[in-house]
């Protein structure tokens, strides 16, 4: 039977890289005596896989990751079993019985929502800068944003203007944009201060980082892109309910994108 | 978000390989309030984390001080080379993964010491922490700085380092120095005032309390307490009730994969084996197996509490273990249960051990282990090592049948009066064994046989019979190793054999250090100021630079590894009381010479001192009755 769990990382749980936050919850599975299925032979392992890994230093409100479990007979006490064995830095959101013909989250990801905050005691010329909406306005008014994207072997130029869906610095005006409620995140925004938030293409096709809308949008105000200034977080991922595996629709392509949370997204 | 706060900045901790290691919070580690508590203990493993986790007495040592509610203990392993650099150019003090709050600020830092190879290690971490190197420099703003595990049983070469050494097992004196402590701090007497009190705390070693001095051959003279507090002798400390004593329920779980990533059961302690190279045989008698039931209990509750999906069993000689196959398989059915593998220890092969391997393991994948050690039976009688040719011929003619086809062969180099004919028997036992294989007829036969012989080189150790041994210059290491080489290429089934071998220059020190005494402080202080730590690990070890460091202090490696030492020689350990007597290992020593074997403790008992402890297998019905 196929269940998909959504969880948060934060903390210094941000320092654990996927691999390991696997074997976190293979480990935790076990304490928690959740029936997880295991794969045959002499080394039987746990049927899990993540969404989409968080890369070292990320955090995040909505990671995903199925699994293949033997039975469920109490899925509304999942939750707070698994809970029941994590640290207080990763916790398990939700849980969902899937179809037994739901399709691998990892290829139905189409988009994905991130905030992007000054880190703690660094400086920034988007530091309480009263204009900012109007800034960000102005970034995605331009006829096309260029970004360099380094691969293994090239570097080339790519217009990543028509995978940015929503811009915001406010959290009110982004919800409003996506039509998401995120609640309470298990990142302090006090101390660290959002700069943006936004929605972008993401997926094994085609994966936009964050970094580079933040690169591109530094090079528009003319200052110094340092990833260390800032934390990545994530806010929610998505499948599309118009996709098929192997195509993208973009939110203006003439099929456009319907974006749904991936622990409400069954196909 | 109460988040916990980090030693290390971010820039730092996405800056450094496997930043895993210098965050704690990891499953079952304890949280206190270090306000409420009155001891704050660190316990040190002096390399890198994935190491040091791995090491079961920390593990055990850990449990024991937390469930004291007056002591918190933490936790801190050596930062990596990475790390390293960038606290000593950015001025981070040392911390400890629990609290993340610097190691200066404890009361006790303990540094548990498993081989000589980490003795640079600690002054890292000294260093790092902001302790002054020195004991005697230590002022009452600095933690007391103590020792234990098997390297303390000759602490000399690095007694200046410490203010204290505990000689023996810690389960039975940390309360009592818990509650001296408390006392101390109360009385706000001076450094030298507790370090009295703990003198006299049985098992307790306090080096500056005794003063050594030397003949003119540079030998021991004289080695003797200064102080009225300290003991002449220091007799070892031991736990002899298994059962009823501190064994973890909720093991540290830790984030990385680290190199024993399982639940670790030890099921006894000591050997009744005594093999004349081996130091652990002697330093734990004697031997005491713990109870079935209290095994079964722990396999299931640290299974529970760790959620790890492997277990494993620890030992000197598991085989020896007279309960092991109920014990093995009342694991695997246990284990079977719940998709958790169970990682053999090595066993002696024959029916029984086929039968589990066979059961827990795929027998393609999986491979023999014997470890005869020499290679002529010659050698095996001069070492006490009971295993014949005629038992790896059989065992392994026994596995072949069983669908075996990979043998992992262990032997040494360099024993006491080893030949070049003892040698070339290595190669020929390694091919013996591929011969053995391919007297199957082919079609029941399944591939090729593949063995792997690998030699270490033999280092004399303290509180063994060959603690008088010469030990092998590098040459003489290389000259047997290239030799062995030829004639494992020269044998029939050449193709079928691999031979691997251990580094020669770190053998040399490991054999000083192992029998060196206190002039040796100064040069380890000196290669640690030139550049040296890390020399457990071959890529970071500066032969020349220690080379130099003898030579800048008139000291040679050859004054403690090329000489055989004489019967009447004080030895720098001899003030320490293991249980078993000198007059036994020198008698052992002989016997080794004539290449006479003596029975093990449950055959016959062979009068090594140890039954004065007054259990285990002292105290067993056995075939020969005590002495």
């Amino acid at each position: 039977m196929k269940a998909r769990i959504k969880f948060s990382k934060c903390g210094s749980m941000r320092f654990i890289g996927h691999l390991d936050v696997m074997r976190y919850f293979q480990k935790a599975f076990r304490r928690a005596h959740i029936p997880v299925s295991y794969s045959k032979g002499y080394s039987p392992h746990q049927i899990l896989s993540f969404t989409s890994p968080l890369g070292i230093g990320l955090t995040s409100d909505a990671e995903y990751m199925d699994m293949e479990l033997e039975e469920c007979p109490e899925p509304e006490k999942m939750v707070d079993w698994i809970n029941s064995q994590m640290n207080d830095e990763i916790r398990v959101k939700d849980f969902v019985l899937l179809p037994d013909e739901a399709k691998p989250s990892m290829a139905m990801l189409a988009g994905c929502d991130y905030l992007v905050a000054l880190k703690p005691g660094k400086m920034s010329d988007f530091r309480d800068r009263p204009d900012m909406e109007q800034v960000l306005a102005d970034f995605v008014a331009q006829p096309e944003i260029l970004v360099t994207k380094k691969t293994k072997r090239s570097e080339k130029q790519v217009d990543i203007k028509p995978n940015i869906y929503y811009l915001s610095s406010k959290l009110e005006a982004f919800e409003e944009q996506t039509g998401q409620a995120y609640g309470a995140l298990c990142l302090d925004t006090e101390e660290y201060q959002p700069v943006l938030y936004c929605q972008l293409t993401a997926g094994s096709v085609l994966n936009i980082k964050p970094e580079l809308v933040m690169q591109a949008l530094c090079r528009f105000v003319g200052t110094e892109y340092d990833p260390l200034d800032y934390q990545i977080h994530r806010l929610e991922m998505y499948g599309d309910e118009n996709g098929k595996k192997g195509e993208i629709h973009l939110l203006h392509d003439e099929i456009p994108c319907q974006l749904v949370p991936l622990s409400s997204y069954h196909k | 978000m109460g988040a916990r706060k980090l030693a290390l900045s971010d820039e730092i901790l996405l800056s450094v390989e496997k930043p895993a290691r210098y965050i704690g919070n990891e499953i079952n580690m304890v949280k206190k309030d270090p306000a409420q508590v009155d001891v704050r203990f660190c316990m040190c493993f002096p390399d890198v984390y994935e190491i040091g986790m791995s090491h079961l007495g920390i593990q055990i040592l850990y449990d024991m001080f937390n469930q004291w509610d007056d002591v918190y203990c933490e936790r801190v392993y050596s930062p990596w080379v990475d790390l390293d650099q960038i606290m000593r150019k950015q001025h981070i003090p040392l911390f400890a993964l629990e609290t993340q709050e610097p190691i200066r600020n404890f009361d006790f830092l303990g540094i548990t010491l498993q081989y000589e190879m980490c003795y640079t290690n600690i002054l890292q971490v000294l260093d790092l922490s902001g302790i002054p190197l020195k004991a005697k420099e230590r002022t009452m703003e600095d933690p007391f700085v103590i020792g234990g595990g098997p390297c303390s049983y000759n602490p000399e070469p690095i007694a200046d380092f410490f203010d204290m050494f505990y000689i023996g097992e810690g389960e039975t004196q940390y309360r009592r120095m818990m509650d001296e402590y408390k006392e101390w701090k109360k009385s706000g007497q001076d450094r030298v005032a507790f370090l009295k009190r703990a003198a006299q705390i049985p098992g307790i070693y306090v080096p500056m309390f005794y003063e050594a001095s030397y003949n003119e051959d540079g030998t021991l003279a004289d080695f003797q307490p200064i102080v009225q507090e300290a003991p002449k002798t220091v007799m070892k400390e031991v736990e002899m009730d298994m059962e009823h004593t501190y064994y973890p329920e909720k093991p540290l779980v830790p984030y990385i994969k680290v190199t024993q990533d399982r639940v670790v059961l030890e099921i006894q302690r000591g050997c009744i084996r005594g093999c004349r190279f081996c130091q652990a045989g002697v330093l734990y008698r004697p031997i005491r197996p713990r109870k079935l039931e209290f095994l079964k209990d722990r396999a299931i509750k640290m299974l529970e509490s760790t959620g790890h999906e492997e277990i494993t069993l620890s030992s000197l000689s598991s085989s020896d273990y007279k309960e092991l196959p109920e014990l093995v398989y009342w694991l695997i059915d246990e284990c079977s249960k719940n998709g958790i593998n169970i990682a053999l220890p090595s066993l002696r092969i024959d029916a029984f051990s086929l039968d589990v391997m066979s059961k827990v393991q795929d027998v393609r994948k999986s491979s023999l282990t014997f470890a005869p050690e020499a290679g002529s039976q010659r050698m095996r009688n001069v070492i006490n090592k009971g295993l014949t040719e005629e038992n790896i011929l059989n065992g392994a003619m026994d596995a072949f049948r069983g669908g075996w086809t990979r043998v992992k062969l262990y032997f040494m180099l360099g024993l006491p009066g080893e030949t070049y004919d003892d040698i070339e028997e290595i190669a020929v036992l390694s091919d013996k064994i591929a011969r053995e294989y391919y007297t199957i007829p082919k079609e029941e036969r399944k591939g090729k046989v593949n063995i792997v012989t690998s030699t270490s080189i033999f280092v004399p150790k303290p509180f063994t019979p060959f603690q008088w041994a010469r030990m092998n210059s590098r040459e003489e290491a290389l000259d047997k190793r290239n030799f062995l080489l030829g004639k494992v290429k020269s044998q029939l089934n050449a193709k079928s054999i691999k031979y691997n071998c251990h580094d020669a220059d770190v053998s040399e020190l490991e054999g000083v250090f192992a029998r060196g005494d206190r002039r040796l402080n100064d040069v380890i202080l000196q290669a640690y100021e030139d550049g040296c730590f890390y020399d457990a690990w071959t890529e970071y070890f500066k032969y020349d630079v220690w080379q130099k460091a003898f030579e800048d202090h008139g000291l040679t490696m050859d004054f403690y590894n090329d000489r055989e030492r004489s019967e009447d020689e004080l030895f720098p350990w001899d003030f320490i009381d293991c249980g078993v007597t000198k007059q036994f290992l020198l008698r052992e020593y002989h016997r080794a010479k004539e290449a006479v074997v003596t029975p093990n403790c449950r055959q016959k008992c062979a009068g090594c001192g140890a039954a004065r402890f007054g259990g285990g297998v002292c105290t067993e019905k056995r075939e020969g009755g005590c002495v």
